[in-house]
């Protein structure tokens, strides 16, 4: 434990990602394997499911601390962030624990969903007494599993490489799918050999945004062209007779979309499928909140299951008849995929044909009357590569929505951007009233997010809780991908993605846009 | 004592306590900017703080200082300035009227400061505190504790070839670090004013002090390789330093933490308490909920740092 909260507070110390990987590998190679596969499985987001409720766990800091339980209100506002409120607010440590990290998982962190609410307050006060400070924070980050360090998956996977001398896509590979954290994983991860993981989906290829004018990309034969879904990235794989589908987020998502499982079982052996799960009726996508309808839900009943029928929008084929044909060319991957035997829950992306970038401008309109994003460009001859890479593939989205709407409320954000107003609620003209239209948090520069701050705390007009509500000065330009009627929202409008534009400080509250305006995009 | 525009006011002593605005007679706790302005007709300061409130007023000004605990006669209150412990010359100023005493106590501390004379309690009847740092999750660790980090952060830099940018307030912060710095670690250069020197060529690794407003400029950048640290109390809390972009942060502060606010109204034995910077509304909430009679006093400037 001594050794990780080093660890947390060296990654937390820099912004240097080549710094952040020395002090993981430095961490790595001294720890126990045990400990090695625990800080991995943190490190990677994973998380052991929920112990205990938060509420909870301030209660008993609280009485620890010996102090109101107001007083953990203001202190969380003020800090931001709940596992350092509480290591900030306990009692001066008297002790340091030299007990090693999965000890402090297995024997005191884990038992804990088991017991009762007692014993659990009596074990926390205890552990939380045999740390020093920085042992106490880490800890309850590992307690609550809200684990961000600002190290990405990427660089985690970088340390493990130098660290056992591998290549990082195998490391990649290997840390993909379900395993469990134990000295054997670690030994496994590292090992020279691995042994086969019969549900293990390959490493996410992702695209980035087109930055330049599309006809830099050079001749437009070289490029395969499709049409950009709105859904949840997935892998659909056979083997061994069995079918996985896994998101993104590396999730097993078999049993949400037994359609798709279906398709799956269908596929012959040693097949790896790399697509969109999409909410699909009569040849179109459905709006992304009808999936999200589905996603919610535990059990999926006959009504969802007709109402929001999904599919799986093939575009990639990663494995076939067994062998890993990542690095064969697109085309080649492209001509297999076309010769998978199909049913109504597996359909395959079409290729968009344009005979020039002007042509493909044009098609690109139709974008939103197809309910897609903009295109995806991917080189014919290109390798299905690891994680977010320049070059092969990129994104071309369509130009988001934009309307000008007016700060109306604020509230402090969380982590780096507690006690700051940077969470802000933007109103549009509704006769002569500004209605709540959208949230957004993001988009403004550091240097904006401070003359904001300064702007809500010197025009507030009234105090709800941490929500100020603000003068109706500043006015802002707003995007969003999609747009949609909703009975649960004040103006009557859902959008998706809001973010904050810019700043239009050459614009008065009164220029901000109207409802009716925005209903008219609907 | 009374709340004007222009600041704290002393009607019997027809005086203000570092005011906002120009004024006939101002008495000053220490020469922060948030506290000592320049254009008032007179200034009365500590003996020791008076050569960093000339440097704010200006030659011309009419400053008269005071040693700490001798009483003036200022109309017809009593007025004597006592050790504040927050910057060198800082000072608590009491006020004796009719019977009654005021302390209004400015910025102070109550850790060793190896550049000030330590902070006084003084007995009054009503005590006005700043609560920069009032939330209970402000705690400082002893200096000597921080050095150590900061002298260990410093080592590893020179040993990795790399400059030490560490960021003070200037008035008072600074010369308090340099005060406690270990010198055989490595060359020292202090900034202090604008515009800041420039980096020479050949130069080995250095700590350099320089204020906060320096902080990812084009003057900073030139010292690259360089790591980058502030010495602030709100270095407690890991968002503010990671919202600065800065490696690392050391806590070492010139206000009271949480329990030296306490202590340090306890040793009053004020039976009113004014609140006055920072978090006003929870010590205030706190005092109230422990026996005592306690207000917020809002006050023009807030320094962030």
């Amino acid at each position: 434990m001594k050794a990780f909260a080093e660890l947390y507070a060296a990654l937390d110390e820099t912004t240097k990602t080549n710094e952040k990987v020395a002090a993981l590998q430095r961490y790595l190679s001294a720890a126990a394997p045990e400990d090695a596969a625990w800080a991995v499985n943190f490190l990677v987001g994973r998380r052991p499911k929920r112990l205990l409720e938060s509420r909870k766990l301030a209660e008993w800091a609280i009485a620890e601390a010996g102090v109101p339980d107001w007083i953990f209100g203001e202190c969380f506002q003020a800090v931001g962030d709940f596992a350092e409120t509480i290591a900030l607010l306990l009692p001066p440590a008297a002790a340091s624990t030299n007990l090693p990290l999965h000890y402090w998982i297995e024997q005191r962190l884990l038992p804990l969903r088991e017991a009762d609410d007692e014993t659990r307050r009596a074990w926390l006060v205890s552990a939380w007494r045999e740390m020093d400070e920085g042992q106490r924070f880490a800890w309850n980050k590992l307690l609550t599993g809200e684990f961000r360090v600002g190290v990405s998956q990427n660089l985690v996977v970088r340390a493990i490489a130098e660290t056992g001398g591998l290549a990082p896509e195998v490391v990649a590979h290997r840390l993909m799918g379900d395993w469990l954290p134990t000295a054997e994983f670690w030994r496994q991860l590292l090992a020279t050999e691995a042994a086969a993981d019969i549900s293990k989906p390959y490493p996410f290829f992702l695209a980035y945004p087109l930055e330049g004018p599309v006809e830099e990309l050079g001749e437009i034969g070289a490029w395969q062209v499709e049409w950009k879904w709105d859904g949840i990235r997935a892998q659909l794989i056979r083997r061994a007779g069995h079918t996985f589908l896994w998101s993104r987020g590396e999730e097993l998502i078999t049993d949400r979309f037994p359609e798709i499982e279906a398709a799956g079982a269908a596929l012959p052996e040693g097949t790896a499928i790399d697509g969109e799960v999409l909410p699909w009726q009569g040849g179109a996508p459905l709006p992304f909140a009808q999936m999200q309808r589905r996603i919610g839900r535990k059990a999926l009943g006959k009504r969802i299951l007709s109402e929001v029928p999904v599919v799986l929008m093939a575009y990639d084929l990663l494995e076939w008849e067994g062998r890993d044909i990542r690095e064969r060319p697109l085309e080649w991957r492209r001509a297999q995929l076309e010769s998978v035997p199909r049913d109504a829950a597996l359909v395959l992306s079409p290729a968009v044909e344009a005979g020039s970038w002007e042509e493909l401008r044009r098609l690109r309109e139709e974008s939103r009357a197809r309910k897609v994003e903009g295109f995806m460009l991917k080189r014919r001859g290109s390798p299905y590569r690891v994680g977010r890479r320049r070059g092969d593939w990129w994104k071309w989205k369509i130009q988001p929505y934009s309307v000008d709407a007016v700060l109306i409320y604020a509230q402090p954000g969380n982590g780096r951007r507690a006690s700051l107003f940077t969470d802000y609620t933007f109103g549009v003209w509704d006769g002569g009233k500004l209605v709540p239209f959208a949230k957004a948090y993001s988009g403004l520069s550091d240097e904006e997010i401070r003359e904001v701050d300064a702007f809500v705390r010197r025009n507030t007009l009234e105090r709800h809780g941490p929500v100020r509500m603000v003068k109706p000065e500043l006015v802002f330009e707003l995007a969003f991908e999609g747009i949609q009627r909703s009975p649960r929202h004040r103006s009557g409008i859902a959008v998706r993605f809001p973010r904050m534009a810019r700043w239009r400080r050459d614009k008065k509250p009164e220029e901000a846009d109207s409802i009716d305006t925005i209903r008219g995009l609907l | 004592m009374e709340l004007r525009p222009n600041g704290l006011y002393c009607a019997p002593g027809d005086f203000y306590i570092d005011p906002w605005e120009p004024v006939e007679r101002a008495v000053i706790t220490h020469a922060h900017p948030d506290r000592a302005h320049p254009g008032s007709r007179a200034y009365l300061t500590a003996r020791a703080g008076e050569s960093l409130l000339r440097a704010v007023v200006g030659p011309e000004a009419l400053v008269e200082a005071a040693e700490y605990g001798h009483s003036l006669k200022l109309g017809g209150a009593a007025v004597s300035l006592h050790p504040a412990g927050h910057i060198p010359g800082s000072a608590q100023v009491r006020v004796e009227y009719d019977g009654e005493v005021w302390v209004v106590s400015g910025d102070y501390k109550l850790e060793p400061d190896p550049t000030c004379a330590p902070f006084e309690p003084v007995r009054c009847h009503t005590f006005l505190t700043e609560a920069t740092y009032g939330l209970p999750i402000f705690r400082w660790p002893p200096p000597a504790e921080t050095m150590a980090s900061t002298h260990a952060w410093w080592r590893a830099n020179q040993e990795a070839g790399k400059n030490s940018l560490l960021y003070a307030n200037p008035v008072g912060k600074m010369q308090r670090i340099v005060a406690m710095l270990d010198r055989s670690i490595g060359p020292v250069e202090q900034v202090t004013g604008l515009p800041a020197p420039e980096r020479q060529a050949g130069d080995l690794p250095r700590l350099v002090l320089a204020p906060p407003s320096l902080h990812n400029t084009p003057w900073s950048r030139q010292f690259a390789p360089a790591s980058t640290a502030l010495a602030a109390g709100w270095m407690r809390i890991r968002g503010t330093r990671r919202r600065r972009a800065l490696d690392r942060g050391f806590v070492l502060s010139d206000h009271a933490d949480w329990p030296s606010l306490l202590r340090a109204i306890d040793a009053t034995g004020a039976e009113t308490v004014g609140v006055t910077h920072g978090f006003r509304g929870p010590l205030v909430r706190w005092l109230e909920e422990h026996g005592r009679r306690a207000v917020a006093v809002d006050a023009r400037f807030e320094s962030d740092l």
